[in-house]
């Protein structure tokens, strides 16, 4: 059942996100931090995703390239 | 979104995989015996169809905004993964996806691999690989499906755009009886990220409580941005690709 599972989990954490967990993390982050600006600083941050989805993708591209010639 | 942007993305997402499991089922079904291989993928799909049948009216009951954010996030986390596929392949560091070289690759297992039935079936192999394949790649189909549809509250369409676009790649396949190598699908793939992309950012932000500017019509300005910066790192990562690949430094070259 254990075995069963750690399989399952596995395999939507590998359909979700993927091979790079960091632009997951910088999403969610994005997320949280656009409600607090939103409803604690009454800050429309309609920016804040978009910049951290382009900043994302730029990092994950860097790291997946860094390495290969 | 109107109703059109709806329909062409789901059947875009839709018919790449399609696709895919398409290059799977003949595999399987040319290889070793069609039976079989029918039985695994109508298991698969009683399977996708359980799942839409519990998940999409769930989805439905959901307030809109919470649902806005956590389809919205997945979305753009799902997004990000097919961009950041799409742009590597399309810089030259990830292969391209090559439907006629997956097929050979299957085509060698499955005569490689031994005969032998089970639990009614002729031929497990083909059940379990025609199983699979279809159950992977309709995974995907639902998320779409279910995620588009349940966000623009229009199920039946983007349902409709699904059905479509499997119809559309399933009649092609039985026509030609080979895998459909001569459809783009590395531009289909790009194209699908860019759109995922988009509109997870788009739902994601209005979830978490934000208003865009012009609201529904922002998509129009968020789409081709992110196609623009995707086509931007692409045109990045090609140049310093080839850069790398002449031996020169790009320090170097940017001071010269």
């Amino acid at each position: 059942m254990t075995r069963w599972l750690r399989a399952f989990g596995a395999f939507w954490y590998d359909f979700v996100i993927g091979d790079d967990w960091r632009g997951a993390a910088v999403v969610a982050l994005a997320l949280v931090m656009t409600a607090v600006l939103v409803h604690v600083a009454s800050v429309n941050a309609w920016w804040l995703l978009p910049a951290a989805v382009i900043a994302a993708l730029g990092w994950s591209l860097r790291r997946a390239t860094a390495a290969k010639p | 979104m109107n109703s059109l942007a709806l329909f062409l993305t789901v059947f875009l997402a839709c018919a790449v995989e399609a696709v895919e499991a398409l290059t799977i089922v003949l595999a399987a079904g040319l290889t070793r015996e069609w039976r079989s291989t029918f039985q695994g993928m109508a298991a698969a799909l009683v399977v996708l169809a359980a799942a839409v049948a519990v998940i999409g009216p769930a989805l439905t009951l959901l307030p809109l905004t919470g649902m806005r954010l956590a389809v919205g996030g997945l979305l753009a986390v799902f997004g990000l993964q097919w961009l950041r596929k799409a742009i590597l392949r399309a810089s030259g560091y990830k292969d391209l996806h090559d439907e006629a070289a997956i097929y050979t690759r299957q085509v060698a297992a499955a005569q490689a691999a031994t005969g032998g039935g089970r639990r009614g079936v002729r031929d497990w192999y083909a059940f379990t690989l025609a199983f699979k394949g279809v159950l992977l790649e309709g995974l995907e189909v639902v998320f779409i499906a279910l995620t588009f549809g349940a966000n623009q509250q229009n199920l039946g369409l983007a349902a409709a755009g699904a059905a479509v676009a499997v119809v559309v790649v399933a009649g092609v396949g039985v026509a030609v009886r080979a895998p459909l190598s001569r459809v783009p699908e590395n531009t289909m793939k790009f194209a699908v990220g860019v759109m995922l992309t988009s509109f997870g950012v788009f739902w994601g932000a209005e979830g978490a409580g934000a208003s865009w500017p012009g609201n529904d019509a922002a998509l129009l300005a968020i789409v081709p941005a992110t196609a623009l910066v995707a086509l931007g790192y692409t045109a990045l990562l090609r140049r310093a690709r080839a850069t790398r690949r002449a031996g020169v430094p790009s320090v170097e070259r940017s001071a010269a």
